[in-house]
This record gives structure tokens, sequence and C-alpha cells, in this order.
């Protein structure tokens, strides 16, 4: 039994709503998200902090408000909105196999979206040797657990990472009853914004250990100490602990994107192009799954630009019959996304989203196509795994048969 | 039927009490309950299947490679038969797809006859040698480098969480008490000294004193923590500890030196990049680590080997994932590009005398059943079928029964076809629609299913093994206050004890 849609979005957090409702705007039809939580509103559901909402509503809303809205947004806009819903694989070109309490079936879209997020690398995917109890976590199970589940579920915790989500799972700790006995990072320094770190985890004396990794965690049933060493001075020392939180360090949820075949790129998601399209016709991708992890707003703002352009192709029937100019990035340069450059788009909010791999304290920027130099700019004090923005306006001048451009780096 | 997990022991004497519910424990119990006995099983962890059976590298092997000649050799080649034959029927997920050994130097080229005369020599005839174009035509992800090969079609993969459960389910559902959290502290015997346990206080040897020839309606006293049991018989099938309970009945002759082997498990997106299982030649110098497909859909990769004093010493090493991560890329140059989804541990309980160590002592009605190394998964029915007769030779009575129902349990395999996908189970009961483990596909009703089952999932990780909840490449991001909490309530426990946290 297949469904028909004029548009089929897979996940139904802010980039895969804001797309359905900026679809609606512009007169689609039938839109239809699959969600396959119960719920739908995305991570935001259990990011329970200010912070969202400010690129796209123009508001300051907590993760739950901002997750509430959307879904509310989304149905008053006609948006066909189906929870407990999943995506189990494809079913030929732009046909999805979903499983759902009503049964099982098949979705055709004239076009799809995939949003499907991203989620944070696990303690195994990060080989942290020891032995395996219980209490260790991702920032993602943590929040579920305290915010939606409304348990206490440490009394004091170690987490790992010291990006952004690392002092928001502070918070989290706090709020479920647990002291934060460290934070750990093999960085040199944290990265995220003095302010933030200061009210997370300075006030409340946490220390932070730097150029330092978790060697190896220690526990029978449940955490008992985590052992740490700093890679500077190979110094190692237990911390007494019963929760490992492992932070950050995201990937895309790419599984749809490689089992239906479509080209990935080094952001692990399905590479783009400017107006959002993957490799496959029909397809296109927003929000964290092509930029792992950018704020949920981002997020938002990354699928209504995907709607602008599925709704063209819909009308038009248009897709560019050679592929696009791919960007690569050369390290220090981890990934940039979109991460081609095809037909006369540009991309969401008008830039590139980049990250880097190592503190670059000043450095120029370059954007070359063969021999010719397209753009540069300056940096100072670029920081891994926070997001660069890198201005758009070089992408008019791209030789659109020309061969790959490169972004990279001259240290000064 | 019972599984008892509170409370203490009984008043009650069984015909035979088998110590240890890990594959082989299981797989003798439930032969046992095929005949009019009465069947106890103490298992001293918290499930059946906890321990060494559930962290290995999960091959039915053919036995090709066995020592000619040996116990083993004979029990590994009928083992694979048996449980290659009943697998199906119980729901224990197996795959032929055969194995390919690789030869990537010249010493291992020169090894392979050996190896082919020796799969002979232990009556398996179909194993061919494999030029590299052949090699590379069946495995194109196989690194470059690639000299010569044998095949060994017959060579499968298994279910290490679903066979022991399986094993257990059916010796339960047919009558048999298991008693978990009862490790054997202590031995009795009606009329004379009884045996405690040294060894539990101070880890260390004790002199052998335990009780001798007695009377055929004499009973053994076995004093757990939970209280004291009482069987006529008892088969030691207690794995790693079995030397411990060896010594409680009177005899010292070899000793469990734990041999640790770690094992990566590689995304399922890994899966593609292999189509049989990837066999190193051992040499003098080294066994090498294998490569395959599992029946989950994963890629493993290891083992490693190395000696331990701790049987408990379950933790991966920095050291060990390193080499496996190095060999791994040598053998599968893609797998660099693959995200690790776990990391297994598991214990080798090897002795001393590198054979098995079952013997049987007509007169004190007591099996030994221990050094099983690393051949136990496969083994284990035929194990099961040498210790039963055995057991009728060394005068225990042994009638079938007509009553013996079979189970099934679960298929959890990628091969077979699961609740999520069947659209009949969907439309009988929405529960199989809701799916709740994203990255493995466990609907709602597995999971309270399993909460419920003859032998019930009783923690995350017991889940884990009869589920395939959060086992997936996310490790409980998306669903682990989710699977936590339907687990709580179909198992009326809390959610903070299920974490650990109480």
């Amino acid at each position: 039994m297949t469904d028909d849609a004029d548009v089929v979005i897979v996940g139904g957090g802010p980039a895969g709503l804001a797309a359905a409702i900026e679809l609606r705007r512009r007169g689609i039809e039938r839109v239809v998200v699959l969600e396959r939580e119960p719920e739908a509103g995305g991570v935001p559901r259990h990011t329970d902090h200010l912070g969202f909402a400010v690129r796209d509503l123009r508001r300051l809303l907590s993760g739950p408000a901002y997750a509430a809205r959307y879904v509310r947004l989304a149905r008053a806009a006609g948006v066909d909105v189906r929870t407990e819903t999943s995506v189990t694989g494809w079913e030929g070109g732009r046909t999805l196999a979903i499983t759902a309490p009503s049964g099982r079936g098949t979705v055709r879209g004239g076009a799809i979206i995939l949003a499907t997020g991203c989620r944070e690398r696990p303690r195994a995917a990060r080989l942290v040797p020891g032995t395996r109890p219980l209490g260790v976590f991702t920032t993602g199970a943590l929040q579920q657990l305290v915010h939606v589940e409304k348990q206490r579920v440490a009394r004091r915790a170690v987490v790992v990472g010291a990006e952004h989500v690392s002092f928001s799972a502070v918070l989290t700790l706090a709020r479920g009853g647990a002291t934060t006995a460290a934070i750990v990072t093999a960085e040199p320094r944290h990265q995220t914004y003095g302010a933030l770190a200061w009210a997370t985890a300075g006030w409340r004396r946490v220390p932070i250990l730097t150029d330092t990794i978790v060697s190896r965690i220690l526990g029978r049933r449940r955490v008992e100490a985590v052992e740490v060493t700093n890679v500077v001075s190979g110094a190692t020392r237990a911390i007494e602990c019963d929760a490992v939180v492992f932070t950050g360090d995201w990937i895309p949820d790419h599984e749809l994107a490689r089992t239906g075949g479509l080209v990935v790129d080094a952001t692990r998601g399905p590479r783009v192009d400017a107006a959002l399209r993957t490799s496959e016709r029909g397809v296109f991708a927003a929000g964290n799954l092509i930029h792992a992890a950018e704020a949920g707003d981002v997020a938002a703002l990354s699928g209504r630009h995907a709607a602008a352009a599925v709704a063209t192709f819909l009308r038009s029937g248009m897709w560019p019959a050679t592929p696009p100019v791919a960007i690569v990035c050369r390290p220090p340069l981890r990934w940039i996304s979109p991460g081609a450059v095809g037909g006369d788009a540009r991309p969401p909010r008008d830039r590139f989203v980049m990250r880097v791999g190592a503190w670059i304290d000043d450095a120029r920027l370059s954007v070359t196509q063969g021999g010719r130099r397209l753009w540069d700019t300056r940096f100072r004090a670029l920081v891994p795994g926070r997001s660069i923005a890198i201005d758009a306006s070089w992408t008019d001048a791209v030789d659109r048969d020309g061969p790959e451009i490169a972004v990279a780096l001259d240290r000064q | 039927m019972s599984v008892v997990t509170a409370g203490g022991g009984g008043a009650e004497v069984f015909d035979v009490a088998v110590i240890g519910a890990g594959v082989v424990g299981a797989a003798i119990a439930r032969e046992l309950t095929r005949h009019r006995l009465r069947i106890l099983v103490l298992e001293a962890a918290s499930d059946v299947g906890a321990g060494t059976s559930k962290a290995n590298t999960a091959i039915l092997h053919t036995g090709f490679d066995a020592k000619p000649g040996t116990l083993e050799a004979e029990l590994v080649r009928r083992g694979h038969a048996l449980l290659a034959r009943h697998a199906p029927d119980a729901g224990i997920p197996v795959e032929r797809l055969g194995a390919l050994l690789v030869a990537w130097n010249e010493d291992e080229r020169a090894a392979l006859p050996g190896i082919a005369a020796r799969a002979r020599e232990n009556g398996y005839a179909a194993v061919r040698d494999v030029d590299a174009a052949e090699l590379y035509a069946r495995e194109p992800a196989l690194a470059a480098g690639a000299l010569a090969g044998l095949a060994v079609p017959d060579e499968s993969i298994v279910c290490p969480f679903t066979t022991p459960l399986a094993f257990a389910t059916e010796a339960v559902v047919n009558g048999a008490t298991l008693v978990l959290e009862a490790p054997l502290v202590g031995v009795a015997c009606a009329g004379s000294g009884a045996t405690d346990a040294p060894w539990i206080a101070q880890g260390g040897a004790a002199e052998p004193s335990g009780p001798r020839h007695r009377a055929d309606s004499e009973a053994y006293v076995l004093r757990t923590p939970r209280g004291e049991f009482h069987a006529r018989w008892v088969v030691n099938a207690a794995g790693l500890c079995a030397d411990d309970v060896d010594l409680l009945f009177g005899h010292a002759r070899f000793t469990v030196t734990p041999r640790r082997g770690e094992l990566i498990v590689f995304d399922k997106l890994a899966r593609p990049l292999l189509r049989h299982i990837l066999l190193p030649v051992p040499t003098a110098r080294t066994k090498g680590v294998l490569v395959s497909p599992t029946v989950l859909g994963n890629l493993v990769l290891g083992p490693t080997a190395e000696d331990v004093p701790d049987k408990g010493a379950t933790e991966s090493t920095a050291a060990g994932l390193d080499a496996l991560i190095r060999q791994g890329r040598r053998l599968l140059p893609a797998l660099a590009e693959e995200e690790v989804t776990a990391v297994y541990v598991g214990l080798r309980a090897a002795t001393e005398h590198g054979e098995y160590q079952i013997h049987f002592h007509a007169d004190e009605h007591y099996v030994c059943v221990a050094g099983i190394r690393s051949t136990g998964l496969t083994a284990s029915m035929a194990i099961a079928e040498h210790v039963r007769d055995g057991l009728r030779d060394a005068g225990l009575v042994l009638e079938p029964r007509a009553d013996f129902r079979p189970v099934r349990i679960p298929n959890i395999g990628e091969a077979s076809p699961r609740p999520y996908a069947h659209a009949d189970l969907i439309a009988a009961d929405p529960d199989c629609g809701r799916i709740v483990c994203h990255c493995e596909r466990v609907t709602r009703r597995e999971i309270v299913d399993a909460a419920r089952a003859a032998i019930p999932a009783r923690s995350l990780d017991g889940l884990r093994r009869r589920t395939r909840a959060m086992l997936g490449r996310c490790q409980g991001f998306y669903c682990t206050a989710a699977v936590t909490r339907l687990l709580a309530d179909a198992s009326r426990r809390s959610v903070a004890e299920l974490l650990g946290a109480d």
C-alpha cells in the first residue's frame, strides 16, 4: 500500500517542521512529515534551557517550548505530521518503507527531504577502554532521563568534552541532582563562550581538565571512577564518580543517506549543493544531518531554505543535468556545508558553515578553483568544533564546469 | 517450571543439579529435561549466558582446525551438526556464510596444505584451495596483498545471546528450576563432612577433602548465599569457576587461567564489506584475528588473546583495542571509514591441559565439564549428549519423556523477518509497529515480551541480549529513557534500579 505526497520529510525536528511549514506557505498541497518518536519536535523537546528560536522565530524560547511551537505551527499549517512512524529503508526512487502502529507501508514523494539530525558519538565509538558498567551516558540520553523521565541519574559525574553542549550537560546534571566532578577535554582550552562556561561550570567550581583524556572507565555494576590521563605530561589519576557523560563529537544520523546510495562528504552526511539538493534526483537534505551540530534555529532556517528549492523543483521539474562542483576542505579544515556548488542558488543564510580541527590563532582562508583564487579572508581565533561562517558571495564566480573547489588555511 | 530470583533454598531433592547456566550448562540442563528427571540449575550471575557465553566470536565452527583425535574435535564436529539442525526450530539465528582463510605472506601460504590436511583428518572434506583471484572475486574489499587461501564452506555464524537463552528457556518450560544469583559456595553430603569454601574467603587453593562414595539415596547439600539446595547428582559446568567447584568436590586437577579476548563490533553500514568469515592463518608465532559478519548485521573484529589473573577482568584495554583497529585496517582498509558500535570482552576458560576436562565419577555422582575454552558454543549440544550418555553409564536412570515441549524463542537475527517488518503482526498488535529502539528496530511488543518471558529480562543488559534494544550505533542516545521506562514498567522495577542509580 503506497501513500503519495508532494513532499515527504523524514524527521520532525526543527529542520523538518520548518521545511514543512514553508512548503505549505508556498502552496504545496500534500506535505507529510514522518517522525519516529511519539512526539515531534526533535532534540529540543528535551533540551530544557533557553537559547532557541532567536534566528528563525525572533523569540527566546526554551527547547521544549520551541519544539512544541513548531509542532503547533506545522499542524496549523496543514502539515500531516505522522508520529510513531519510522522509515526503515528505501523501496525505490523517492519511495520509503515505513513502520507505524497502523501497519507497514510505503510513502512516495514528488520530493523527499531528509532531516534526520545528528547524535553524539558514544563511548564505544570513541574506543574508551575499561569496564562497561551502568552510568555511562551521552548528553542526549541524560537529557531525556532528567527532563522527560524526571530521574536522578547520578550523584557525581565526569563530563567528557568542553563544547557548548558539554556545559549544558553540567546544567542538566545539576537538575538531575548530580554534581559535576570535572569537565575533561583533550583540547588545550574549552571550546565554548567564556560567559557560558562561567554560568554553568565556573560558579559551580567545576574544574576543567584540559589536555586530558579518559583513559579508562572503572566500576563493576555501576561506574565507580574514571582514570584520566594528561596527554602532555602523561600523568594519570582517578576521579571518583558514578556517571560519565560523553558530550558533543557529533555525527549525522545518516543511515538513510548511505543506504540510499547518496554521495556522502566530509560532513559525514549527504553532500548537498547550495539549494540543499543531494546526489539523487528529487532528494534534498537539511538541518543537522548536513551540518552536525548547529543550533536549532540554524537547522530550522536550513529546512526553510530547502523548502524553497523543493517548491521550485516540484513546479519546474528542473534538476541539474550535471553534478555540482564539490568543495574539498584541506586539513586542518574538517568540513564545509553545503559541500558543493551547483545551479545559481546561494546557501542558507547566504553563508557556508565550516569546522576546523585545530586551534588557529591567525590564518588566511582561501577559496580556489583550479589555480584561480575565488575569495580569501583572514581569521583570528578559530576554535575546533565551533561553527565558522564563510561568506558565500564567491559562489557566483565558480565555473560550474570546472574542477573541484578547494578551501584551505594558510597559517600566518 | 520456575526461575528463582528471590528467596532461599528448599527441601526438594533434585535428581541432577547443573552448576552454571552458560551455553554448556544450559545445553546440559535442556538435554536432561528431555528425560523424567527433576533438574536444578544454579547460576552465580543474575542472568543465563552472562559469562563467556555472551562475549565470544560467535562462530559455529566446523572443527576443521581442531586437534585431531581429541574429544574436543569430536564434540565440535558433532555439535556443529546438532546446532545447525536445531537452530531454526529454537529461534537461534544461524547463517552458513562459509569462511575464507587468507594467507598474507609466504609462511602463511606454506601453512595452508597442512591446515587442509588436518581438516580432512578431522572428517571435514569440503575444505578447498582458493587462489588470489578467487579471493578478490569473492571479497572485493579485502586489502591488497593476499596470496592464497582456503575455503571452509560450512563455517557459520550463530547468535551467542540466543543460544544459551533458548536452551535454558526450553529447560525451564519443561520443568527445570533455575536459580539465579546463586554461586555455589559449599558442598556437603548427608553423613559425611561438609566441604565449605575456604577459597571464597581467600581466593586460594584448599586441600581437596570433598565427599567420596555415597549411597544412591543420599543427596548433596549445595550451599549458596540464597540458601541450601539438594540434588543426588551434580554436573559442574561452571566455566571460569569450574576449578573452584571441582575443588569443592575434592578434585584439584586443573586450574582455570582466564584468557581475555577483546572484540570490536562495527556499524551495520560496514556489513556489506564482507560476505564470508575471514579467518587468519595461524602460524607458530601468532593466531591472528578474524573479521566476520554477525547474525545481527554487524562486522566483528578480534579477538585478542591475553592471559589475565582475575576471573572478572572483562575490561577492554587501550593496547588491545589499538591492536585490533590496526589489524582490522590491514585486512579491510575500508573499515577505517566506519564507526565502531560496541566493544565486547570475553574470558576463555583455559586450563593448563589444552583439552576439555570432562570427567565422570560414578561413585561420587559427580560430573565435571570444564576447560571448554573457545568452542563451547559450537560443541554445547554434543557436550550435553556426551554428559547424558556418561551419566547413564554412571548409573543415573534416564527415561525419555513423551511430553517434552519444544520451545521457540524470538529470532532476533537479520536473516529472519522481525516484528517491525511484519505487516500481519502489526495488524494484530499495533505495539509491533511502535519502534522504541530505532537503530536496531526493536518494537514495544518485543521489549514487553522479553520482560515477561519464561526467563525474563531483568536488566538493560538482559534486554539487549534478548531483543537487541540499545545494542545499536547510538548506544542509547535516542532511546535510553524510553527503553528503560518500558522495561521498568513491564518488569515492575524502578528506572533507578535499572540504571544502577539506586
